[in-house]
């Protein structure tokens, strides 16, 4: 196992200071290690998973070489030939579990902004204390950008979020963590070959949640309500104004609909499986408040806005692959993790084999079903 | 499933969907209309000709359209103002999504009708406040759809009709427009 920086990388030098999982620890479990303290309903801080990883790596005696950095892995006549930056490795195969995340996505019209305004990613970002004062806007309203928002009003600056498509959620359902329906009802082992429109399900964004000890909700509303002004998609920059999308109505509907679908789906479940005497009745929540009028445009040189976060998504990034199956997006060709090419494999991709894979306890079922196929085809192959 | 009919080819469209994503250049259309003065305000603007899946088209006959001013506008009312015909183009563009989502989705469309209203301060065209904008403030669309489906499956066959309408997507994010002299 080759790692560029030390176990745990991404956790310790990808994520901001205040951050937590917005999985709860129960549900925190690599295969035959889970989380054993005393609050299972809760969520982890970034020391907590830290720490939960290396302990993981540490009974599993997994073979890490840290301060590793792969450069380049290239097609053999055998196998692959890798190199990294502490010397070259022939391999018969290789896994690529180098993460869906390693660089923050953002829009082209980035150079447009005028250059007072400063722009961070969440990479960039730690904490309020490290912006500016004045006014922020976040752009992205998924777990980041809704999260982000949050903090940055409440250290007292204004805040106009630009919402595009999201995923609204909230985060106790019937007296229940809404990840423990999304488990126990089965939606999150949906089968990559069972979804719908895998394209779509692979490009879906984080769900608006957040760890707190609170167990809060985190949706528009609650935004709205602290004094964060929505707006539109943001859709261009013209003459040094950001120009939003006046579209804001119909995400709010979709996600609204998509909520109520979910639900509706969760309450079913536990009819059909006489699971009602567990939990609360039934819920239903407000549908997401239209603002009056959203402004759809913004002057970025009046100095209301300092500071631009991008909270637009996160992709991989597959530089050091010299191996030609990444499409013109940028995506990795797989299918369940079985890449276009014999003996490469990849896992931790959205969705690669069922819904939760892209999530730490979504690891386990995938990694087995992907290396037992590496190990027949090596088996074969010998 | 029973089978239902809308009227619209939804297979045609996912083939379409499938074969486009192979070809983007195929996919690349261009909407032309040309446009004459006639006096005053009047004008005729003719349709026939686009390009499409990489050749020339056409469509089965030429449509002229006119624009005019109302009689309150000092003006002959030959025809609706330019600015309705954004109506036009956004009532025909989701009702269009309606019947498609609607087909894919399995649903029986009886009728389908919508009112558009485009609330407009004139005072930005005619220059009387430069905080006025010249266009439409805001725009109401709604539908009254008799199909059988819950309220909540229509409401969903609305949403998505949107999310892929080419005019709800034009009048509601900033476009590139070019404006010449040839
Ligand atoms: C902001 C954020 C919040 C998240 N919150 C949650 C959550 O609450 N719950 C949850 O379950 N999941 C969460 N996730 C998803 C999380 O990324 C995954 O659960 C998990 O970290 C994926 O593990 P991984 O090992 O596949 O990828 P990563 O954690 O990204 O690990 C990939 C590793 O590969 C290394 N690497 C990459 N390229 C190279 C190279 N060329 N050479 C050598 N090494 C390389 C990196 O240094 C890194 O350590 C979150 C993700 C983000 C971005």
């Amino acid at each position: 196992m080759l790692e560029r920086g030390e176990v745990a990388n991404s956790w310790r030098r990808e994520r901001w200071d205040s951050l937590r999982l917005l999985t709860p620890n129960w549900q925190s479990r690599l295969p035959g290690h889970r989380y054993e303290g005393p609050d299972p309903d809760g969520y982890m801080t970034m020391g907590e998973v830290i720490e939960f990883i290396e302990r993981f790596a540490a009974v599993s005696r997994a073979p890490v070489r840290t301060g590793t950095d792969v450069t380049s892995v290239r097609r053999t006549d055998d196998g692959y030939h890798v190199t990294t930056s502490r010397g070259e490795i022939g391999c018969r195969a290789v896994v690529i579990a180098s993460g869906a995340c390693n660089r923050p996505t953002v829009p082209q019209f980035t150079d447009a902004v005028p250059a007072s305004v400063l722009q961070l990613t969440p990479f960039d970002y730690r904490g309020p204390t490290h912006l500016p004062d004045g006014g922020v806007l976040v752009v992205g309203a998924s777990a980041t950008g809704v999260q982000l928002a949050a903090e940055l009003k409440r250290s007292g600056r204004p805040v106009i979020l630009s919402v595009g498509e999201h995923v609204r959620l909230p985060r106790l359902y019937r007296g229940r963590d809404v990840l423990w329906w999304m488990d126990a009802s089965g939606v999150w082992d949906q089968r990559h070959d069972e979804v719908d429109d895998l394209t779509r399900a692979r490009r879906l964004p984080s769900p608006q949640l957040v760890g707190t000890p609170e167990r809060g909700t985190l949706d528009l509303n609650v935004l709205a309500a602290t004094g964060v002004e929505l707006v539109g998609r943001w859709a261009a920059v013209r003459d040094g104004r950001a120009l939003f999308s006046g579209g804001l109505r119909n995400v709010f509907s979709l996600a609204d609909l998509k909520m109520r679908r979910l639900l509706d789906s969760f309450d079913e479940w536990a009819r059909a499986h006489g699971r009602e005497a567990e939990v609360d009745p039934p819920e239903r929540f407000a549908p997401t408040h239209v603002p009056e009028s959203a402004r759809w445009q913004l002057d970025l040189r009046s100095g209301e806005i300092r500071t631009i976060v991008w909270a637009t998504g996160f992709r991989p990034d597959y530089g050091w692959l010299d191996v030609p199956v990444v499409d013109a997006k940028g995506r990795l060709r797989h299918e369940g993790g079985v890449v276009d090419s014999p003996g490469l494999y990849a896992l931790g991709l959205p969705v690669l084999r069922r819904r939760k894979s892209t999530f730490i306890h979504g690891i386990e079922d995938d990694a087995r079903e992907v290396i037992d196929h590496l190990t027949r085809c090596l088996a074969v192959r010998r | 499933m029973t089978t239902i009919d809308n009227g619209v080819n939804v297979q045609a469209l996912l083939d379409a969907r499938e074969v486009l994503k192979g070809a983007p250049e195929a996919a690349q259309f261009t909407w032309r209309a040309s446009s004459k003065w006639q006096n005053g305000v009047h004008s005729t603007t003719t349709i026939q000709n686009f390009f499409g899946l990489g050749q020339e088209q056409s469509h089965k006959s030429e449509t002229v359209f006119t624009a005019d001013h109302p009689e309150v506008f000092a003006a002959e009312d030959n025809g609706i103002t330019p600015i309705e015909y954004l109506l036009v183009g956004l009532a025909g563009c989701l009702t269009a999504g309606v019947a498609s989502v609607a087909q894919n989705r399995g649903i029986q469309l009886r009728s389908v009708e919508s009112t558009v209203e485009g609330n407009h301060d004139i005072r930005g065209i005619l220059g009387a406040d430069s905080d006025v904008r010249n266009g439409f403030n805001d725009i109401k669309v709604t539908f009254t759809i008799d199909a059988d489906a819950s309220k909540e499956d229509i409401e969903a066959l609305v949403a998505q009709s949107q999310k892929r309408s080419a005019v709800f997507d034009a009048l509601t994010n900033p476009t590139n427009v070019t404006v010449e002299v040839a």
